[in-house]
């Protein structure tokens, strides 16, 4: 047998490790442009009180968390307890951005399954959403002291990506000056 | 038999409408803005519906898009300005087709390479194919084969 009868076999090997490859891939997921550039520009009333407002400055203090949620998302309400354990102990700072809800059912889902905000944005349009690069709901944005997006979580948060990754990234973020 | 191939005439007729950009009735200044507006939403992808874009998709966020892309158009933005906004958002991804950029060149060039390349392979196979077998008289190879078999027989004749 030929050297070269080896050729096709290689070129499948390489095929095989490839597409091996992708089927680990979620391609719903996509990469935010938004990392490394500073939080959107934004001005909201808050959820629970139409009266206070909630901007993008309030993310320039401290390293936070700033969930993107609705009531009528199924997948947030999976996530929900998580984030209520968070700010029970105080972790991390969490802000949320109400999306495309009726403050009727954004307070009264807050109120039957806890709030874990310290304040949410109403955004009842969607429209800072799309500042935002939101496509899908639950989103998680990691922002730096300085308010700058250093990381984007697509999906609900599972137990695993707090201790494996976004745990991590919140503690070098709060090393940095 | 003629009532029924009306019905189908009609029922694609129909159809054909619906295709025609979306729902919404939008009012332009401009038969320009109309264009650019028609052209804009057929070129941006929806992200939720990930294979159809925003001129065909229904999913809330291809709304709100249109919109968006409504509201700059009537405020005389430029096609580029609005395709900008919309990929300093979303990303190259919101194109429908990706850019020609560094890393997209191969995405763009591949299949014409992979293409050349097995053109290119199976003229070689066939022309040293024609080259041994064309004429009918037999390659050195052959003729040593076809040698050693005749005197493998012979051979054997003689026993």
């Amino acid at each position: 047998m030929s050297k070269r009868a080896l050729i096709p076999l290689g070129i499948f090997l390489l095929l095989v490790l490839l597409l091996g490859r992708g089927l680990y891939l979620d391609p719903r997921k996509l990469d935010s442009v938004l990392i490394d550039k500073p939080v959107p520009v934004f001005d909201l009333a808050t959820v629970n009180n139409p009266e206070t407002r909630l901007t993008n400055k309030d993310l320039s203090k401290d390293v936070s968390m700033f969930n993107v949620w609705a009531s009528w998302c199924v997948s947030c309400r999976q996530e929900h307890p998580i984030l209520v354990e968070l700010s029970r102990h105080k972790l991390v700072p969490i802000y949320g951005l109400n999306y495309k809800d009726t403050r009727k059912e954004a307070t009264g889902w807050l109120d039957k399954l806890g709030d874990p905000y310290i304040a949410s944005a109403f955004d009842e349009d969607g429209r800072v959403g799309i500042d935002f690069g939101v496509y899908g709901v639950p989103e998680t944005f990691v922002v730096d002291k300085k308010g700058i997006i250093r990381y984007k979580h697509v999906g609900p948060i599972d137990p695993n990506s707090w201790k494996e990754t976004l745990l991590p990234i919140i503690e070098k973020l709060r090393a940095e000056q | 038999m003629m009532l029924r191939t009306l019905t189908i005439a009609l029922l694609l007729g129909l159809s054909l409408g619906a295709q025609a950009g979306n729902v919404e009735p939008r009012e332009f200044d401009s038969r320009e803005q109309e264009e650019n507006y028609q052209e804009l939403i057929e070129e941006l992808r929806c992200l939720v519906c990930m294979n159809q874009n925003i001129a065909d998709s229904n999913a809330e966020l291809a709304q709100d898009l249109r919109r968006e892309t409504y509201k700059m158009v009537r405020a005389g933005k430029s096609k580029d300005e609005i395709t900008d906004f919309m990929v300093d958002r979303y990303g190259d991804f919101v194109m429908y087709s990706p850019p020609v950029k560094s890393t997209t060149i191969l995405l763009w060039t591949g299949p014409f390479i992979l293409m050349f390349a097995g053109v290119f392979i199976a003229f070689r196979q066939v022309r040293k194919n024609a080259a041994s077998h064309g004429s009918d008289e037999l390659s050195n190879e052959e003729q040593e084969r076809l040698r050693s078999i005749l005197a493998e027989r012979e051979g054997e004749e003689k026993k």
